[in-house]
């Protein structure tokens, strides 16, 4: 019971510090690495809740291929953020005020915290005993939670029509790729062997065209 | 269960199938024929939106739950979904011209269009948090998509940015919401939140509330979640905000009165007071802060934040009445943006669209039928007698005062006469300022748009029982 309680306020506290200094921290790659860390330790509490399955699924997700790409956007993108964060000073007594407000309300809200009888009853797809909760997940997503699953497709649907729209330029005369082509290049096509007579050298011109007619 | 009993079952859903599975099959055209059959998609994605509106038309009265409750079909849906597939089709048939025009041929527009339009049918049959949520993010993405369509507009990129950034915050806001409703009584269907809530609720459940509305408001752009609307519908190209201003707005004012009604029977003092200063402020707003406006589209901005106003003071009242109010005023202010808009759209000079008031000077002289039918609406818009618009304000106002709101209902009066100054000042900038050069040819299908919305507005006086009559159906199917 105490290691658990130990192990529930250690993850807690880093999730907290690290989320913290997402926001805090000066250089974005720092940032991210701290995204990592918090999402880590978010499935470290998964874990700690009996819910192995979204604790994997948080770590090869979230860390494997969510954090990893904005890492990758962060160093690709050479945006100065210290020069973004630079008027942010001026927002703070206001930003504070709002942020002091919440914190009051909030406490109101888990002053306030009771859960009614019924309540435990209303759950409507409880874990069945005996099985995995990653059995348990499978056994509704399909079937209850259908309708859910499918809208969550279209939507993902609707953010890769919009990515292509919005970024996809069909520019003219570009050169582009052509695997087929250059699969079907045999070393007849590539080259060829020339016969360079003493004094007389080469016609450049022949030349150059013919190696842009094969590299076509 | 056979296989064929259980597609059976699927029944109710069918006009959402047709659509998403249409969206699709004209999406694999749009990728394979180009940007060049642009039109022909566009085209075919107004007769799906048709042949939907007539699948939803058809459909068996009562009300029918599916997939664990959380959606429903009843007499609510199938109004506010005809309502919503018109204002689609409608700013679908405004844009084929312009896009034609501006040459902004994107196949995929008329398809995200629909997505976005699928989306809002989903939202308006939300009956718990999950498909709520769900619904709203569907409606919504590709909103933002279409909202900078025009990529090499700065402008255009900065509307869709500004609405995709503070369109994820108050997504962010409602889920908030939607967690600390779960979290106080267990449960994410509505059913069983207004089982829960029952006796009262604690300061915890209404925490959550205020953050549902908040992403409510966003979504229909009330005040004080408006500040978006005025730059976005300046920014996007005008066949966008004429749908920006119809369709989203109905599938907003929809799931608002749903959740409202639906899960909150129990505490509707409390949220009717949220909704009250909601209705107030956008009223005052929108009436005040449009007439200063120099273009017409950031003016129709304004106008619809104030029409959202007008639309709350319906569903303030909390009745079956206040609700039928609401109905009725969706449905003529959808009638008259579109109308409006098909105006707007016809202002182009010398190959290039103006959008100032100071364009539309003498246009009484120039084009006199367009005149005529601008000012119709833009009377109705005030809320004038015998226009349709008055229709819309006279039932919530009613409702509103039968429920005991006198004040919200005289402020309302109040706002709407501001108001009607500066619709007014532009019927005088028309009927007696010098005439501007005439505008280019009106594009026929743009000129039907506006004679038909505008014929109805004028006429509805004459024969608005169907009207009526279906939005009390529609509204007892709630209570």
């Amino acid at each position: 019971m105490t290691a658990a309680a130990v192990f529930f306020y250690l993850f807690a506290c880093i999730l907290v510090a690290s989320a913290f200094m997402v926001i805090a921290s000066k250089n974005p790659v720092h940032s991210v690495l701290y995204l990592i860390l918090a999402f880590v330790n978010a499935a470290g509490l998964f874990v700690m809740m009996g819910a192995e399955f979204l604790a994997m699924i948080l770590v090869v997700v979230y860390v494997g291929a969510v954090a990893v790409l904005f890492l990758f956007v962060v160093m690709m993108l050479d945006v100065d953020f210290a020069e973004l964060k630079q008027g942010a000073l001026q927002y703070l007594p206001v930003g504070m005020l709002i942020g002091g407000i919440f914190l009051a309300e909030l406490v109101m809200v888990v002053g306030s915290w009771a859960i009614g009888p019924g309540i435990p009853t209303a759950i409507t797809a409880p874990i069945p005993t005996g099985i995995t909760n990653t059995e348990a997940i499978g056994l509704v997503l399909y079937t209850r939670y259908v309708y859910f699953f499918e809208i969550a497709g279209m939507i993902l649907l609707v953010a890769m029509i919009g990515a292509i729209v919005l970024t996809l330029h069909h520019k003219a005369r570009v050169k582009r790729q052509s695997i087929s082509a250059q699969n079907a290049r045999t070393p007849q096509m590539a080259m060829r062997v020339v016969k360079v007579r003493t004094g007389q050298g080469l016609g450049s011109n022949e030349i150059s065209s013919k190696d842009a007619g094969s590299a076509a | 269960m056979n296989n064929l009993t259980s597609l059976q079952a699927l029944q109710p859903i069918l006009p959402e199938i047709a659509l998403a599975v249409g969206a699709m099959v004209l999406l694999m055209l749009a990728v394979f024929a180009g940007d060049r059959a642009a039109r022909f998609v566009n085209t075919l994605c107004i007769l799906l939106l048709i042949g939907v509106g007539v699948l939803v038309a058809m459909q068996p009265a009562g009300r029918i739950a599916m997939f664990g409750d959380g959606f429903v079909v009843d007499g609510f849906a199938r109004f506010l979904k005809l309502l919503t597939l018109v204002g689609s089709a409608g700013a679908l048939i405004l844009s084929l011209d312009y896009l034609t025009r501006e040459k902004l041929q994107k196949a995929e527009f008329g398809v995200l269009v629909l997505l976005a339009t699928l989306g809002m049918m989903l939202l308006i049959s939300a009956n718990d948090l999950i498909a709520l949520y769900l619904g709203l993010e569907l409606m919504s993405l590709p909103l933002y998509v279409i909202a900078s369509s025009n990529r090499d507009n700065a402008k255009s990129t900065e509307a869709g940015l500004k609405y995709f950034v503070l369109g994820a915050l108050s997504s962010g806001m409602l889920l908030y919401g939607a967690s600390l409703i779960y979290g106080f009584t267990g449960t994410v269907n509505f059913a069983g939140i207004a089982k829960a809530v029952q006796g009262g609720a604690g300061i915890g459940l209404i925490f959550g509330l205020v953050f549902l509305f908040a992403g409510f408001c966003f979504k229909i752009s009330a005040v004080p979640f408006h500040m978006w609307t005025p730059d976005v519908y300046e920014g996007a190209p005008t066949p966008v905000t004429a749908f920006f201003a119809a369709a989203p707005k109905v599938a907003g004012i929809a799931i608002f009165v749903r959740a409202s009604v639906v899960a909150f029977p129990g505490i509707t003092h409390s949220w009717q007071q949220i909704v009250v200063f909601v209705s107030i402020a956008s009223m005052a707003l929108g009436a005040f802060a449009a007439i200063g406006q120099k273009n017409i589209k950031r003016l129709m901005a304004y106008s619809s934040i104030g029409h959202m106003g007008f639309a709350l003071v319906g569903l303030a009242a909390g009745t079956a009445e206040g609700v039928q109010g609401v109905l009725i005023y969706m449905t003529i202010y959808v009638g008259m943006t579109l109308g409006t808009f098909a105006v707007i759209l016809s202002m182009r000079r010398d190959g290039v669209m103006v959008e100032n008031i100071s364009d539309l000077s003498g246009m009484s002289r120039t084009h006199p039928t367009m005149a005529f039918m601008l000012a119709m609406l833009l009377f109705s818009l005030a809320g004038v007698p015998p226009l349709a618009g008055f229709f819309g304000k006279f039932y919530v106002f009613l409702a509103a005062i039968n429920a005991g709101l006198y004040t919200l209902a005289v402020i309302g009066v109040l706002s709407s006469v501001v108001g009607a100054f500066y619709y007014l000042s532009i019927v005088k900038v028309m009927y007696f300022d010098q005439p501007a050069p005439a505008f280019q040819r009106i594009p026929a299908l743009v000129g039907l748009m506006m004679l038909v919305f505008g014929t109805l507005n004028i006429v509805f006086f004459l024969y608005p029982a169907p009207l009526i009559g279906a939005a009390t159906a529609a509204a007892k199917s709630l209570f």
